[in-house]
């Protein structure tokens, strides 16, 4: 947005206003800053630029198969992405699982229930939340999360739903559930926050109307709020999903590393950012390191793909309702 | 009352009962977590921890000065580097954009804040740590800057056009020029409202982790110098816990206490100096 540009009086065009404009600073000021703002676009290119390059060996030689392929073998010289990719799509699915519904009630409480002191209060705290750093996540999970999931959780889930083949299996406390639930915490407070945005922007008549219809509070709510704020709510689902996908150290403490593809969500696996953590600074020859920035490229497209539907979903969202009161 | 009418009263006073359950669950993780760190930290956190070196295995005792001052050095870089081109960008976007470049910056900017922190440190990897031939402070430095570019940027660009129109045109009006008008008037008037985003930003990378992993590396001692391998404190943090001694995660307990005290501390502090602003509204 270019709030002044409608109001500073500029000369007409021409060589000599040129001049003019650059002997007065303006433009000056406007080129510099232009080429800071450059230096982003530069940033941006640079970084695909890059994981393309970087990649190239491993395009090359394994093309589509590296997506396909299940078998990482450094020595053998075989790199195939396919239980990353499968860890990383599981354990953020998991955490969904766990985070929309805890995190889409907390918004609905903090929006539509909550005193405004409470609200106010309660979002400032899962706004610090979300400060957290992931190593400490990691910490927590490794010395707390694992121990309560390999003692109660997984014999609890086990037990009871143990005909699943997704609950079956040994238990070891470290795997994709664990990894899934660590980062359901993680994904919570960007969801938390988001959503109430989004239903903190649906206009009271709905819910007016909706309650001199005769429905209860809960139907206003359900049946007509948040099917209104439905697409910021996808937003903010879609932004932590991206942030689910990327994250790297908790989810590296207690997936496992194990590079192989398990129904059960108890065994140990793998996930992209995780196997780029443990094995980049170590990897030796080339084709080893562009497999590994392939999985890299892997990741970064995932996660556009996802963050550019969030913010479209968001965007439609704040755009509606300031449009149609 | 018919039944079904209490049915469907008693279903929205259960269904709302719980919304308020998924809040305070939510709250309590952050008491949580709080809690658990400073349950299993506080003791660890003495004066040896600021000022001593790691120990090997197996001797109990030292710190993570090392890391604590790395840390520092390598968010110095990232702020030299990161904040200005931030605020030079953000200052564009909000004063003189145009409409394509600008709108192209911005889309960058929102791709750049998205990729996963990992990738940035590959990217950090390829450009400085390939060239220079080792890992080195300098690197992690030019990944965090990375990170802070477009938080610093998106922010400068919100809270600069929260600034009223009317203060602008009474600037120029004067016969101040264009950018005497933005130094002078504008970014004053934000000042609060980017400084708490510059901050919030270097909370935020003050405690990322994964983009160091192959750029600054780690370093058991006292880094050598901005070109060679520098311990930081979240990176100490990662190889204590993952490592099989109880003294260790007792370090690690007590990093993480520190670290989590900083971002926590810093973050607060952000929010204060917002809420104190009258002259721009959170955006």
């Amino acid at each position: 947005m270019a709030p002044s540009s409608t109001i500073s009086a500029r000369p007409t065009s021409g060589a000599r206003a040129f001049l003019q404009r650059l002997a007065s600073g303006d433009e000056i000021a406007r080129l510099v800053t232009a080429a800071f703002a450059g230096c982003i676009l530069l940033a941006t290119v640079g970084v695909i630029w890059e994981l393309w390059v970087n990649s190239t060996l491993a395009r090359h030689k394994f093309g589509l198969s590296l997506l396909t392929s299940s078998d990482w073998d450094a020595v053998a010289g075989q790199f195939g992405a396919l239980p990353f990719i499968y860890g990383t799509v599981v354990t953020s699915l998991v955490a969904l699982l766990i985070a929309v519904p805890v995190g889409l009630g907390a918004a609905i409480f903090l929006a539509e229930l909550a005193p405004a002191k409470i609200s106010s209060t309660f979002t400032f705290f899962i706004e610090l939340l979300a400060a957290v750093p992931s190593v400490i996540y990691g910490v927590l999970a490794i010395f707390t999360l694992v121990p309560l999931m390999r003692d109660y959780v997984e014999p609890a889930l086990k037990k009871t739903l143990g005909f699943l083949p997704i609950f079956s299996g040994t238990i070891l406390g470290v795997g994709y559930l664990t990894a899934g639930v660590i980062l359901a915490l993680m994904v919570l407070p960007f969801i938390i926050s988001i959503s109430r945005e989004a239903l903190l922007e649906v206009p009271t008549e709905q819910r007016e109307a909706a309650l001199a219809l005769g429905c209860t509070r809960w139907e206003s709510t359900w049946q007509v709020v948040v099917p209104y704020a439905r697409l910021g709510i996808f937003g903010s689902i879609f932004l932590g999903l991206a942030r689910a996908l990327g994250e790297t150290m908790c989810v590296t403490m207690v997936i496992g590393n194990d590079p192989s593809i398990h129904t059960s969500l108890f065994a140990p696996g793998y996930t992209i950012a995780a196997i780029l953590a443990n094995e980049f600074s170590e990897a030796t020859g080339d084709l080893y390191l562009h497999s590994l920035v392939a999985l890299g490229l892997i990741l970064f497209l995932l996660t556009i793909v996802i963050n550019a539907m969030a913010r479209l979903l968001i965007i439609a969202t704040t755009r509606r309702g300031s449009g149609h009161p | 009352m018919t039944l079904r009418n209490r049915w469907r009263k008693a279903l929205s006073m259960v269904m709302l009962s719980l919304t308020g359950v998924c809040a305070v669950l939510a709250v309590s993780v952050l008491f949580l977590i709080l809690g658990y760190l400073v349950y299993n930290g506080w003791r660890s956190v003495d004066w040896n921890f600021f000022t001593k070196l790691p120990k090997p295995p197996g001797e109990t005792g030292g710190g993570m000065a090392n890391a604590i001052a790395g840390s520092a050095q390598i968010v110095l870089i990232a702020i030299v580097i990161g904040l200005p081109i931030g605020f030079m960008a953000g200052v564009y976007l909000s004063e003189f954009g145009g409409k394509i470049f600008a709108s192209i910056v911005r889309y960058m900017a929102d791709l750049l804040n998205g990729v996963p922190s990992i990738v940035i440190g590959i990217f950090a990897w390829s450009v400085v740590v390939v060239p220079m031939g080792h890992f080195s402070a300098l690197a992690g430095g030019v990944a965090l800057s990375l990170i802070l570019i477009p938080i610093t940027a998106r922010s400068t660009e919100q809270f600069l056009s929260t600034v009223p129109q009317t203060l602008r045109e009474g600037a120029l009006a004067l016969g101040a020029s264009k950018w005497k008008t933005i130094a002078t008037v504008v970014v004053p008037a934000a000042y609060r409202g980017i400084a708490t985003g510059m901050i919030l930003g270097v909370a935020r990378i003050s405690g990322e982790t994964a983009p160091l992993l192959f750029t600054s590396l780690n370093n058991q001692f006292w880094s050598a110098g901005w070109n060679q391998p520098t311990a930081s404190l979240p990176i100490m943090i990662y190889s204590h816990a993952q490592a099989p001694y109880d003294d260790w995660h007792r370090q690690a307990w007590a990093g993480g206490l520190v670290l989590l005290a900083m971002v926590l501390t810093t973050n607060i502090a952000a929010r204060w100096i917002l809420s104190r602003g009258i002259s721009v509204q959170k955006g």
